[in-house]
């Protein structure tokens, strides 16, 4: 995982609530086993019409869509299946933020061992954001803080060790791995 | 101090590592469920790392989510009925056990079944053991008072190679079942309800205990049916308290444990329930009595009513419900009962098994589905189908117009062969009534198998309790 500090980019808009990891990636695209190319499948169902062609009414379809990176989604992102294809295809699709009030737990945690934050802000801050599409911000990891366009700093919640883990692109699993002893001790006693 | 709850127990007893402030716990895992749509990846990344899994023992492995549900005798024929992409998988996943050195209950074994329905079946899910699988619905096993749930594919990964995870501790819920079930009513009915109740977030970030006299009452695989959806609450598990009915229910399956070891399992399990004076983050209470069969109108499983009950009317600027509406091709209070139906599914990790079964045939003995209705009874287990054929189910399933399939995921997720058709309605015994869940466009109505049976019966959403 590449080291994730600093994100500054223009913001899409989801307004729904609720959005389940099978809009955001629906189950035929899991007959994949590689984690690449899985980009084109995201909101497969809402994004393209019965032809395959691009629907214009859809957000990710618009111009303004191109090139944004952060994603502002409705309460309660990513509910639903354990998916880990949710995460990986808002990357693909270039996507390195998702903001809102609240984000299920497991799309959470996996978005996190991916590089893409979750950032959960205030009701008022949320609706201002679902209210002014477009606009630029910066999401800073390291001092726990989104700046909206006028300078105001707003402050969002991030556990300590997933922070650690995204700004020196540590991969948890050596952390883990450096634990192999004491993994063994366990084992032993509760044998 | 207060005492310590069911899940605070089974918690402290696998930290491998405390959390710090800076550290989240490194948990122990004693068993990890694997299927072959979340692991192919994890696989991968054991390749890459040059890794070996850590406990091959504590690993079972199935395929459930992408196998066809019509019999198969040969790879040739596999190959024939599935589309590429399912076959690949399956192949995949045969391949990548061997390599790894880890049993497969696959195709042809008499094990195999949907993940959440073998692990109980087998004995392989026990009292006090941390279970986890990619899979959301692993809560499932709760029902036995393991602390089961759901991760992705990264933690997939991580459980193999170091039979470890990496997790912050979540709060406790207390949902207390008080009352009596009426006929005609059953555990799907208390869980939908429930899920009504406090939302589909209701339970983010909590692992939920069901308690209380009407708790206590349910059997083994009722249990099962609500703590498989716990999930759909938003919670990272759900747990009952391992009681006599538990501990019968283990006895003498497979992977129990047995002689010496059964007593010694035994006098551990004892000490497992919360104590009286545990305390939990959040209560809520449900009475059973006042409880009727629930249906789901919406595309979520929160979105749901009393059987007899009308559609409620949003408010004007609630436009996820709206659009909810509009998908199910619905109108705001109106009655969702009478609506027609064309296909009914009984199967899926919620309610596929033996139970799940005899409720659907008992109103189905005699009966026939009505014309125009395509009914589908998909058994969770080779095990569950051994036993209905041993009771002559498949033969009443079939006399009434039923198809009777090979267990697997079926039509809970339309990605094995089996799904509803765009704008057709479904009345499935499933866990998600989410847009596309059950195939592009397909309309579901989450229900109970007797509530599905009377809506095959009927050839439109039904209350079952005319029936009973």
């Amino acid at each position: 995982m590449d080291p994730v500090n600093k994100i500054t980019s223009r913001t899409v808009i989801l307004p729904l609530e609720d959005v389940d990891t099978d809009q955001i990636i629906p189950a035929r695209f899991l007959r994949t086993t590689v984690r690449e190319g899985i980009g084109e499948n995201l909101f497969a169902d809402w994004r393209y019409e019965k032809d395959g062609s691009q629907r214009e009414d859809f957000f990710l379809n618009q111009p303004s869509a191109q090139g944004a990176e952060i994603l502002v989604a409705g309460r309660n992102f990513g509910c639903g299946s354990s998916r880990e294809h949710a995460p990986w295809a808002l990357l693909d699709q270039g996507f390195r933020a998702v903001i809102s009030t609240e984000i299920a737990d497991i799309f959470s945690n996996n978005s996190l061992k991916n590089g893409l934050l979750p950032v959960i802000v205030d009701s008022q801050t949320h609706k201002w954001l679902l209210n002014n599409p477009n606009v630029e911000l910066t999401l800073d990891v390291k001092n726990k803080q989104l700046t909206l366009p006028d300078g105001k700093i707003v402050s969002f919640p991030i556990e300590n060790f997933s922070r650690y883990c995204l700004l020196t692109g540590v991969d948890q699993l050596g952390f883990l791995m450096e634990h192999a002893e004491v993994i063994s001790e366990f084992e032993a006693q509760s044998r | 101090m207060p005492g310590k709850s069911l899940f605070d127990k089974v918690w402290d007893m696998h930290i491998v590592a405390p959390e710090t402030e800076d550290t989240p716990a490194i948990l122990y895992i004693d068993l990890h469920l694997v299927h072959e749509v979340t692991s192919p990846q994890a696989f991968n990344s054991l390749r890459t790392g040059g890794l070996t899994i850590r406990r091959p023992d504590l690993t079972l492995a199935t395929m459930d989510h992408s196998t066809p549900t019509v019999p198969i005798s040969s790879l040739q024929e596999l190959k024939v009925i599935s589309e590429p992409e399912a076959f690949e998988q399956i192949i995949q996943m045969e391949k990548n056990c061997e390599d790894f050195g880890l049993e497969l209950r696959g195709l042809n074994s008499d094990e195999r079944g949907i993940v959440h329905v073998i692990g109980p079946e087998l004995g392989a899910t026990q009292p006090g053991k941390t279970i986890v699988c990619g899979d959301s619905h692993t809560s499932t096993h709760g029902a036995l008072g393991a602390l089961a749930f759901g991760i992705g594919t990264t933690e997939v990964c991580h459980v193999l190679a170091t039979q470890c995870l990496l997790q912050r501790k979540p709060k406790t819920f207390a949902i207390n079942l008080i009352g009596q079930l009426q006929p005609g009513v059953t555990a799907k009915d208390i869980i939908l309800a429930i899920i009504g109740e406090i939302g589909v977030d209701g339970g983010t970030g909590h692992a939920i205990e069901y308690r209380g006299e009407a708790a206590s009452r349910l059997s083994i695989e009722e249990r099962m049916t609500i703590c498989n959806m716990a999930i759909e609450g938003g919670a990272r598990t759900g747990m009952f308290a391992p009681d006599d009915t538990t501990f019968e229910y283990i006895a003498g399956r497979p992977l129990a444990p047995s002689d010496t070891a059964w007593d010694t399992a035994l006098d551990n399990w004892r000490l497992l329930p919360s104590c009286d004076d545990a305390q939990f983050d959040k209560e809520a209470t449900l009475n059973v009595s006042e409880l009727k069969p629930m249906i789901t109108f919406g595309t979520n499983p929160g979105m749901v009513i009393p059987v007899d009950g009308a559609i409620p009317t949003p408010s004007a600027t609630d436009t996820g419900f709206a659009k909810a509406l509009d998908y199910m091709q619905l109108e705001a209070g109106k009655p969702l009962a009478g609506t027609p139906v064309d296909i009914v599914f009984i199967g899926s990790c919620t309610n596929s098994r033996l139970s799940d079964l005899r409720a659907a045939a008992s109103l189905l003995k005699g009966r026939k589905v009505a014309d125009g209705v395509r009914a589908l009874v998909v058994p969770g287990s080779a095990q569950v189908k051994r036993d209905a054929e041993a009771e002559n189910l498949p033969a009443v399933f079939q006399a009434a117009g039923a198809e009777w399939r090979e267990p697997g995921c079926s039509m809970c997720l339309a990605m094995n062969g089996d799904f509803v058709p765009a704008g057709k309605l479904a009345v499935s015994t499933s866990n998600r009534n989410f847009e596309g869940r059950q195939g592009k466009g397909a309309r579901t109505v989450l229900a109970s198998p007797l509530t599905a049976a009377a809506s095959a019966i009927n050839g439109v959403v039904s209350d079952p309790r005319p029936f009973i």
